[in-house]
Formats: C-alpha cells, structure tokens, sequence
C-alpha cells in the first residue's frame, strides 16, 4: 500500500517535470526540471530495491551532469535570455510524432505484458556481490566492460580538454 | 475493456505492476523526442537526450528486477549506460562551449556552416 502511494506520486512526479522540461522557456528552468526527473528515478531504483543504483543514479546524474550542464548553461547563456518561440508547424509535427509513438508503445505493452512476471520484494543486492560481478573475468561477469568504460572515461577527460581548452 | 477494469480493481494490492514502470519511462522517452525535434538549443537537445538515457535505464532496471530477479544484467547495463552517457555529456558540453567561443550562440542554425580548422592537429599538438 505505501509502495504503491510512492510509486504512484513519483510516478506522478515524472511525468509533469519530463513534460515541462522539453516545454519550459527558459533554459535553466529547464535544467532544474531534468534535476526533478534524474531524482524521480532514483526513488523508483530505491522503489525497485537497487540501492547501489540509487546511490549511482544520485552522485552521478544529479551531482556530476547536472554541475556540467549548468556550467554549461551559464557559460554559453546571457541571463534572462528566453528561448525563441518554436514555429507551430514544427511543434505540431513533433507533437503528433511523440503521441502516435506513445499509443502504438502503449497498446504494444497493453495487450502483450501479461502478469506472468515474479517480484522478490526483500531481496537487496549484498555489496560484494556487485563488487564480484564487476570485477570478474567468468561468464555473466563484467571486468572487461569495466575497463572498456574506464578508457572511456580516460579519452573522454583528454578530449574534454583538447576540444574546451583555448586556442592560443 | 474487461482489462482495463481488473487494473483498476487491482490498483492497490499485491506488488505495483511492470506496466507502471513502464508506462513511466514511456512518457519519459516521448517527452526527450518530443524536446529532442522541436528544440534549437543545442544544450536543450542534450537534455533531451538525458531523459531518453533516464527512460532507458528505469527500462532495465524494471525489467531486470520483475522478470529475472536473480539475474544482474540488468543492473549492470544501467551502470555502464550511465558512466556513458556521463562521457557524452562531458565532451558535449565541451563541444557546445567551443562552438559558443566562435560563433557566439549555440542554435542548432548557427551551425551549418561548419568548416574544416586552418591548423591541423598535429600542429594543435605541438603548440
């Protein structure tokens, strides 16, 4: 029953703040909007008992994304500057896009989920289990996209700073 | 139609349903395209692209945990879909900087007119 009322208002929650964030005028509202959104999905890992993913989806998305993007924000923004009206044409266009994508999306999950699935409500992942399942070389374990990601993330930090640093 | 009434009369017992979840990310997906085709900024594009990326991941962490609740692969691509997408934002964000640093505004129109750098990167290198 309480589960159902949190799912429900971030559910709720979700919805209105993904909406205003692709209607909202103004940039930084904008942002602030996709703040709510990012902190929404983290209660729904909380919801679904992925707790590392919570912690992950927080100090990431909502710590480090979102610094970035208002970095950006205001390094690329006069303040109280609005964003220029989109034409009507091209927002009927997209309007009509989203919606007929979300009905045909939701008669596919409509008519063809049915309720065979199975939910184990108290089964918190232990720690070292993550810790294992990331760090292994066997099968269903995950060393390799773990060092695939980390030189990623070495290329991204030498292109980051060979694209934004200035030309001399 | 007789569907619709036993998803109402279930609405507050036994465990929230998978198509909630779903439905969720549903609306968070089309709102990105939405923003994604109508919007000229180029940040606002990428904060489009966030919430497809957000949409995506509740998508697997749902699925994982009410259909295979034993199994982590669902988890796992969550984490790495986030430290990517965590990348693109980086270097986006970097790119859109530069772009504003030479034609002094990010419109999606300001830029069709790209050209190739007089330096070459070998010289960038070096200097």
């Amino acid at each position: 029953m309480a589960e159902h009322i949190i799912f429900y208002t971030l559910a709720l929650v979700i919805a209105v703040f993904s909406v205003l964030t692709v209607t909202t005028t103004k940039i930084i509202r904008s942002a602030t909007f996709l703040l709510f959104v990012l902190l929404g999905v983290a209660g729904m890992f909380l919801l679904l008992n992925y707790h590392y993913l919570f912690a992950v989806q927080i100090a990431v998305y909502a710590g480090g994304v979102m610094v970035l993007f208002i970095f950006g924000i205001l390094l690329t923004h006069r303040p109280g500057e609005k964003i220029a009206k989109v034409p009507f044409k091209r927002r009927f266009s997209a309007l009509s896009v989203s919606l007929v994508g979300i009905a045909f999306c939701a008669s596919i999950i409509f008519y063809n989920i049915n309720r065979v699935y199975k939910f184990v409500s108290n089964s918190e992942l232990a720690m070292q289990d993550i810790g294992e399942t990331l760090m292994g070389t066997e099968k269903f374990q995950y060393l390799l996209p773990f060092e695939a990601i980390s030189i990623l993330l070495l290329a991204c930090i030498v292109g980051g700073i060979m694209i934004g640093r200035k030309r001399s | 139609m007789s569907k619709i009434i036993e998803l109402f009369e279930n609405f507050f017992t036994g465990v929230v349903p998978l198509e909630g979840y779903i439905a969720v990310s549903l609306i968070m997906f089309f709102a990105g395209i939405y923003g994604f085709l109508t919007r000229k900024n180029l940040l606002m594009l990428l904060i489009s692209v966030e919430l497809i990326l957000n949409a995506a991941d509740l998508n697997f962490a749902a699925f994982n945990r009410y259909l295979f609740p034993e199994r982590y692969e669902g988890m796992f691509f969550v984490l790495f879909t986030i430290a990517i997408s965590a990348c693109e934002a980086a270097v986006a964000i970097a790119i859109i900087i530069n772009i504003y640093r030479n034609m002094t505004n990010i419109d999606v129109e300001s830029i069709e007119n790209l050209e190739e750098p007089k330096e070459t990167y070998r010289e960038i290198i070096k200097s």
